[in-house]
């Protein structure tokens, strides 16, 4: 009986190192220790045996069907381990093929542009004013200190429906329709389209886009108008950037100045953009003329306040090395898909 | 105005690089634009004498001359010029000379003959004929006057810069030599050398033969004149024509030159009348007369109406005031008496005037800034010192001189401390007497008063003074502080936050942002089929468009959106997927009143797989990204933009809020896009009163779902719409989701009926639905759908 078992073990043994897949192990498993198997038929016949030789034979029995079993674990724990190897080298893919793609829609230059100037701005204490496009000759000439017959209005080739109606060339109006409406502390800044009378070219464009800020408050002098510039030029172009301003002429403000900062491709050492100046203008700001603030009603002798325009264009064709303004109105898709 | 570094220090002292000059004006308000030096790329060309000339012994054409260049040797020059001979002085490009455009000219033989140099024609002095009208073309320049073996350069004037400026509309004042002088003196604290004209005026007294009454003293407050007698026309000196050429005006004799000369230095147009053209002896300054003309001096006859101004004689108009000399009173060359005109005029009107006729000169472009009256008097005083100093005449021993003009001082408190404060310097009343008498002002330190100049008519209070002040206490001294900003202010209004979610949104839905011009033309209406008595045709009119296509407001944006498909379409790209939040202009009833000027969301798709369902899917994706509920498709078989099959109208909350659908194949061709276009026009205003106010949180489902698909066949015409509304209120508070699967239509179906497939999901919030329940609900459901004629496909 004992030869028997050790034959059943080598058997066992042998089989199971053999076995190439789950379903032989199982097959051997039934084979060797199932409830018809050869262990178990072997141990059916212990009735035979003497009180003496069973006890031996039994735990002989025992240790033979855990040796078996434990082989069977083994053997199954490396053939699921070989069967995942085999697996994942199935599913290798290339991952280098493209990837699958959804479309995307895509913001707009000019409004990622003025996106990060709004932000900048509210960051600051400021709220967005808008107002009308097509707008009375008061709000765009009359109230801003330019009467009828001044010779700045030469310098705004304008738009008009009526003698008494235009399309705004300027987006100062709406510091007056805001100083009218609200009173001071104001800070607002008023985006918009503006409309001058221009034949398109690579340059020139008939609507373009300003940004229009403006300040008022007890005791705003040139050196807040000054702070601010620099700070909002260090915001948008880097915190590298100087800002430089120097007497200008602008009928609404007094004293008024133009605003330059330092090349932000160059960073002021002169190249092609800056036309080797080191510095581009980009845009005239001012101590808001006390006339403006009367005829809004607000008494200069209490508020004092400063404003400042941009051209948005400029700085968009500026920061992506963009050659021609006409690109900004023809969408082409090619394009748009750059930003 | 073109600034010749030359002619401006005869009035300051100033040696600085070109460069620098340009800075240092920019940074006190004299923008200087640019520059440009007159002696680039040139050097070692003298002045020659042609001792004589002699046929090239082997080239007909050529000519062998011997010049004299102040050196020991004469040298030979071969030249093939025709208009030169033996005594004129010329410009000789030396061995060694560099000429404009890198032209290097060395010694070397022509034809055997030997060649030392090269004489030089206008142009390769970098000058145009404009600058020497007797100049002959194509030939060399033949000098008038010079030292040989001089240096050409000096000879010419040509070692000088001038300086492009560019003045400031408030500024008529430094539109001259002798203001931008000013400037430039303050600004480099030179001296600044003013000068005072003196007249010898030996000529008989000007009321012998002339008289003047200004008729409109309102446009025409001073009018200054004086006679010149025993005019001789001649040309004028070189160093007169040098200085005009460095302005751009080119010379044309010396009476023209003067006044020119005289506009240039002091900033006062002035004007030269033939006096042997003048009827009778008086000029008048008067309001033209209905239906007058005058023939200017450019040969164009003029109407005029009667707010234009005119100096007259007795019968007819002579000048278009401010503006140009008429034809009739001309300088000719035998001209012999003259009338110097030096007047005032109200520059609106000038300005009003120039625009109308459409006639803009360098004297209406000074007088319609308005002029300091005070400056008649010199600048004709120094243009009479001309005619003395030129000889070309004997001018009158007095003026006549009607003025009208205001005459009185503005003098203002020197408001010190109110100033250093406005501009943030450190600066006192003494600090500010000093940087405000350098351009002019007076300054009253004990009376604490500013007497302003009259020709500063721009400074009318203080706040024009703190610019002064801060123009030369420099803008770049002023210190940078930040104002104190209070925590509650600032941001955006909700309907701002909207629109930029309204951007992510459609960004999100795969359509990209484009940006279009406002305006319209009256052919796209026609475009995109709009029948002729449609309102959007009634746009707003540009009375001044720059072409027809962009002659009004647009009314509807879909033409734009339209035009930028075709462009992308015509630009060979397959699909465009575009979006605008595009403004129109929509006249108001009272045309007095602003037009309304709502925001449409106008989508715009073609190629790749774009269809209606496409494009309906990007809009509801939008929708639910924007939290908008209540949204209802319907048919929309009337657009006439639209395809009447293939278009739905988008009601939010039962209010139309747009419109969804296959642009119409019509239009499509006009725009020139040969496949099928899809577009959406969608309200903003609506679209913001429809969002929601919030979302709010509902718990998990906790107990299972059943599903039952329903294949239901009906007319052709019945609405999914429709029965899905059916379905819904059939089924009541158990429906959680109603998805369409699929849609047949075909043999296995009688003619005229379609299949729709719908998956219905139930579930009860409150416990595990039984199928006992959900068959109930599915019957229920069946039975209203029966009771339309719609039944369960077999």
């Amino acid at each position: 009986m004992k030869e028997q078992l050790e034959a059943v073990r080598q058997a066992a043994l042998a089989a199971l190192a053999n076995a190439e897949t789950g379903e032989q192990l199982e097959e051997l498993r039934i084979r060797f220790t199932g409830k018809k198997g050869e262990l178990t038929g072997l141990l059916s016949r212990m009735g035979k045996l003497s009180p003496q030789e069973r006890p031996i034979i039994g735990q002989l029995a025992n240790e033979i069907r855990g040796a078996i079993e434990t082989e069977l674990k083994t053997r199954k724990a490396a053939l699921e381990q070989r069967e995942l190897a085999h697996r994942l080298r199935r599913e290798t893919v290339d991952v280098t093929l493209p990837g699958k793609h959804r479309q995307i829609g895509r913001q707009h230059p000019l409004n990622i542009v003025l996106d990060e100037i709004k932000d900048a701005f509210i960051s600051m204490g400021f709220s967005i004013a808008q107002g009308p496009e097509v707008e009375y000759d008061y709000y765009n000439f009359e109230a801003l200190n330019i009467p009828k017959d001044h010779p700045a209005r030469d310098t705004q080739d304008t738009f008009y429906f009526s003698p008494e109606m235009l399309l705004r060339s300027q987006t100062s109006p709406v510091q007056i329709r805001v100083m009218e409406q609200t009173r001071p502390p104001i800070r607002i800044l008023a985006p918009g389209r503006v409309f001058r009378i221009d034949e398109v070219d690579a340059t020139h464009s008939p609507i373009f886009h300003q940004i229009e800020g403006l300040v008022v408050d007890r005791g705003i002098t040139m050196a807040h108008l000054k702070g601010a510039l620099e700070l909002i030029s260090k915001k948008l172009f880097g915190p590298e950037t100087q800002t430089r301003i120097r007497p200008d002429y602008f009928p609404f403000t007094e004293p008024s100045a133009e605003i330059s900062i330092t090349c932000y491709k160059c960073g002021g050492k002169g190249c092609r953009l800056c036309k080797n100046e080191g510095w581009i203008e980009i845009g005239g700001a001012g101590m808001v003329n006390p006339k403006v603030l009367e005829l809004c009603g607000i008494d200069p002798d209490i508020y004092s306040g400063f404003a400042f325009g941009m051209g948005l264009e400029r700085l968009v064709l500026g920061r992506y090395g963009i050659d021609d303004i006409r690109l900004l109105y023809e969408n082409n898709t090619k394009f748009l898909e750059m930003f | 105005m073109n600034v010749s570094y030359e002619w401006l220090n005869e009035y300051t002292e100033i040696n600085v690089p070109d460069r620098d000059f340009v800075h240092r004006m920019n940074m006190t308000g004299t923008e200087i634009k640019g520059f440009r030096r007159l002696d680039a790329g040139i050097s070692n060309v003298v002045v020659g004498k042609i001792l004589s000339t002699a046929r090239h012994p082997n080239a007909d054409r050529l000519t062998v001359c011997a010049v004299d260049v102040g050196e020991a040797e004469p040298i030979q020059i071969v030249t093939a010029a025709k208009n030169i001979g033996a005594g004129d002085l010329v410009p000789v490009a030396k061995h060694g000379a560099h000429l404009p455009g890198g032209v290097k000219i060395t010694k070397g033989k022509l034809r055997g003959e030997e060649s030392c140099g090269m004489f030089c024609s206008v142009e390769e002095l970098n000058l145009t004929k404009d600058d020497y009208p007797d100049a002959v073309e194509d030939g060399i320049l033949i000098l008038k006057e010079g030292t040989v073996g001089e240096d050409v350069l000096t000879t010419l004037k040509l070692h000088d810069t001038v300086f492009e400026a560019d003045i400031v509309t408030n500024r008529p004042d430094c539109l001259c030599m002798i203001g931008i002088a000013r400037e430039a003196a303050a600004t480099f604290r030179s001296e600044f050398h003013l000068p005072v004209p003196q007249v010898r005026g030996e000529g008989p007294a000007a009321g012998e033969s002339l008289s003047v009454r200004i008729q409109a003293p309102d446009l025409c407050p001073r009018y200054s004149a004086r006679v010149i007698t025993d005019v001789k026309i001649a040309p004028s000196p070189l160093w007169m024509v040098h200085r005009l050429r460095a302005a751009g005006i080119r010379s044309i004799n010396n009476i023209v030159d003067i006044t020119n000369y005289v506009m240039l230095e002091y900033g006062q147009p002035m004007h030269a009348f033939d006096s042997a053209c003048l009827e009778g002896s008086r000029i008048t300054v008067r309001r033209a007369e209905p239906n007058e003309t005058i023939r200017t001096l450019d040969g164009q006859t003029r109407s005029l109406t009667d707010d234009m101004l005119v100096i007259a004689d007795e019968h007819k108009p002579v000048a278009l005031a401010g503006i140009m000399g008429g034809e009739n009173s001309e300088i000719k060359p035998e001209t012999k008496t003259v009338v110097f005109e030096s007047a005032n005029f109200f520059g609106p009107s000038v300005r009003r005037t120039s625009k109308a006729i459409g006639l803009r000169t360098e004297s209406s472009a000074r007088y319609e800034k308005n002029l300091d009256p005070q400056l008649t008097e010199t600048a004709l005083d120094r243009a009479c010192q001309l005619v003395e100093l030129l000889g070309a005449g004997k001018v009158s021993s007095d003026r006549i001189d009607e003025n009208h003009s205001n005459q009185s001082v503005r003098t203002l408190p020197l408001e010190a401390e109110w100033i250093a404060h406005y501009i943030d310097a450190e600066i006192d009343a003494a600090g500010m007497k000093e940087l405000l008498e350098r351009i002019g002002f007076t300054v009253d330190l004990a009376n604490e008063t500013v007497t302003i100049p009259s020709f500063r008519a721009d400074v009318e209070n203080k706040y024009d003074i703190s610019e002064e002040v801060a123009r030369f206490y420099g803008y770049d001294n002023i210190p940078s502080r930040f104002f104190s900003a209070d925590v509650n202010s600032g941001g955006l209004t909700e309907e701002q936050k909207f629109e930029k979610k309204l951007g992510v949104a459609l960004r999100a839905a795969g359509l990209s942002e484009s940006i279009t011009y406002s305006f319209g033309s009256p052919k796209d209406f026609d475009r995109i089929l709009l029948p002729e008595n449609s309102a959007f045709r009634q746009g707003l009119v540009i009375s001044n468009p720059i072409g027809e296509d962009t002659s009004l407001m647009r009314t509807t944006s879909l033409p734009s959106m339209l035009q930028v498909l075709a462009a992308n379409y015509n630009n060979r790209s397959e699909q465009a997927h575009l979006y605008e939040l595009a403004t129109v202009y929509r006249k108001n009833k009272d045309e007095t009143k602003l037009p309304d000027e709502p925001k449409i969301v106008t989508i715009g798709c073609y190629g790749g797989e774009t269809d209606f369902y496409d494009l309906k899917g990007r809009v509801e994706e939008v929708l639910e990204c924007l939290n908008i509920g209540g949204a209802e498709f319907r048919p929309l078989t009337d657009n006439p933009s639209y395809h009447p099959g293939r278009t739905a109208q988008l009601l939010l909350h039962g209010q139309p809020a747009g419109v969804v659908g296959q642009l119409h194949p019509t239009a499509a061709e006009n725009y020139g896009i040969g496949t099928d276009v899809f577009c959406a026009e969608l309200l903003f205003e609506q679209l913001f009163a429809a969002t929601g106010t919030g979302r709010s949180y509902r718990p998990l489902p906790k107990y299972p779902a059943v599903t039952r698909d329903l294949a239901l066949v009906c007319d052709e015409e019945v609405l999914s719409g429709e029965m899905e509304q059916i379905i819904r209120t059939a089924a009541g508070p158990l429906l959680e989701r109603l998805t369409v699967f699929d849609v047949y239509r075909g043999k296995q179906l009688e003619e005229g009926k379609k299949s729709i497939a719908y998956s219905l999901t139930l579930r009860d919030p409150e416990k595990t639905l039984q199928d006992a329940d959900a068959d109930r609900t599915i019957q229920a459901v069946l039975e209203a759908l029966n009771q339309k004629g719609i039944t369960l496909r077999s």
